[in-house]
């Protein structure tokens, strides 16, 4: 048995394990989980390592060490070292008596995050779709656009209106609103499909393995 | 120390990154932030590893039900950092060929896509039980995503061929249009979420991260 032979065995078996839960709650099932548990642990751990933590650490040190030995200077990568220092900040959550100076790491990941993501969603979410909903009602000769038109900007100004819960939702105002709750409805109806879809579409991806891949009864 | 070094932290790098957004020069500075928050990050990865660690640990040192089970997640996170720390070929560890992507090809892939697929059966059971048309909102999110879900897939062409493929072009429809504004409306809501929750975190009248150990 070759390499490939073993390795799709092992992945029917975990799935037939993963899709025995189907009837039950059961031992197959939670070494799967189990595993699965592990594994992704495992992977996310060494993805982390190899894709984050030698690049941005462990290369830019040692990117300092060597002008440091070679040419007996100080270059700017050693600043790297303090990325290093709230890292291990962190490390310290598990030791109760000083587990407090970790909040410095997580303040100093709060307030990247808050920084990154002001101007981020400011821009794409906020502004851009602003600009997009800025349409032309009547566009001459086009009767289907310009319907097109009229759906999104009325679609988006009473779904704005429904999130504002400073006034209540009565007379126009809550007409407005429940019009907004609608196109509301039909977004997350959307959604919703689409949610459907991208899970047969795995549970197919699935069936096929199983059935091409391993038993081979379809070609 | 305990309350004011995070609170004036997160207000330095905060203001930092939105400035740095508007003046070009500190983008060098942002991108510092950036790479220290990535090599946190890293660290963070390192602290729920040896949680999981001691968790599955404790549970197996106490004999508590399913402590088998801790044995497999521990065995499996081992398996998975040795090989791909030691034996794949260092940064070209997810290269086709290395035993890292073997497992991840014939382990981690079929679990994680199984595991999700799953959710197709308990997706449709509980649609089942809570979809019913009891009013107009309800209809209306119930159309939609028949009418999405049938109008992508072959058998929604061949009920609707004869009407010039009426269910595909419905379904393009709401997608361009009634469902674009629904989504354009919460996602300037969620923007002017992020952005007032970001001050209020940066000015510090948000400051939940400060407390517990």
């Amino acid at each position: 048995m070759s390499g490939d032979i073993i390795g799709i065995w092992i992945g029917a078996i975990l799935t037939l394990g993963i899709f025995s839960f189907l009837y039950k709650d059961n031992p197959f099932y939670k070494f799967s989980e189990a595993l699965f548990v592990g594994i992704s642990a495992g992977y996310w751990f060494v993805v982390t390592f190899w894709q984050y933590f030698v690049p941005k650490f462990w290369d830019n040190l040692s990117l300092s060490f060597h002008e440091l030995v070679a040419n007996g200077r100080i270059d700017y990568h050693w600043i790297y070292l303090v990325g290093g220092f709230f890292g291990v900040l962190m490390l310290l959550r598990l030791v109760p008596k000083i587990g407090w100076l970790s909040r410095w790491s997580l303040a100093f990941i709060v307030g990247t995050t808050a920084g990154l993501q002001f101007t981020r969603y400011l821009e794409s979410n906020g502004i851009r779709q602003v600009v997009g909903t800025i349409k032309p009602l009547v566009v001459g000769g086009n009767l289907g656009t310009s319907i097109g038109n009229i759906i999104i900007v009325v679609g988006t100004f009473t779904g704005l209106i429904y999130f504002f819960f400073s006034k209540e939702h009565k007379g126009a105002f809550g007409g407005a609103a429940r019009v907004g709750v609608w196109f509301l409805m039909i977004n997350f109806g959307a959604m919703f499909g689409y949610t459907v879809m991208s899970r047969m579409s795995l549970l197919i991806g699935r069936m096929d393995y199983l059935f091409s891949d391993w038993l081979k009864l379809i070609k | 120390m305990r309350r004011e070094v995070p609170l004036v932290l997160t207000a330095i790098v905060g203001i930092t990154m939105i400035i740095a957004h508007f003046l070009p020069p500190l983008n060098s500075l942002k991108d510092l932030f950036e790479d220290w928050f990535f090599i946190i990050a890293a660290f963070a990865i390192i602290l729920g590893i040896l949680n999981l660690i001691l968790v599955n640990g404790n549970n197996i040192y106490r004999k508590q039900k399913g402590w088998p089970f801790g044995v497999v997640v521990i065995l499996g996170f081992l398996i998975m950092t040795i090989i791909g720390l030691g034996f794949s070929g260092g940064k070209s560890f997810q290269d086709p060929g290395t035993p890292f992507y073997y497992l991840y090809t014939n382990v981690y892939s079929p679990l994680s896509a199984t595991m999700f697929a799953l959710l197709a059966f308990f997706v449709a059971s509980a649609s089942y039980r809570a979809f019913r048309a009891r009013n107009i909102e309800a209809t209306m999110l119930l159309l939609a995503a028949f009418i999405l879900m049938i109008g992508r897939v072959p058998i929604g062409y061949w009920f609707s061929d004869w009407l010039g493929d009426a269910l595909g072009k419905t379904a393009d429809w709401i997608m361009d249009f009634p469902q674009t504004a629904g989504q354009r409306a919460i996602m300037i809501g969620i923007a002017l979420g992020v952005v007032s929750s970001a001050l209020r975190v940066i000015l510090g009248l948000e400051r939940t991260y400060t407390s517990g150990e």
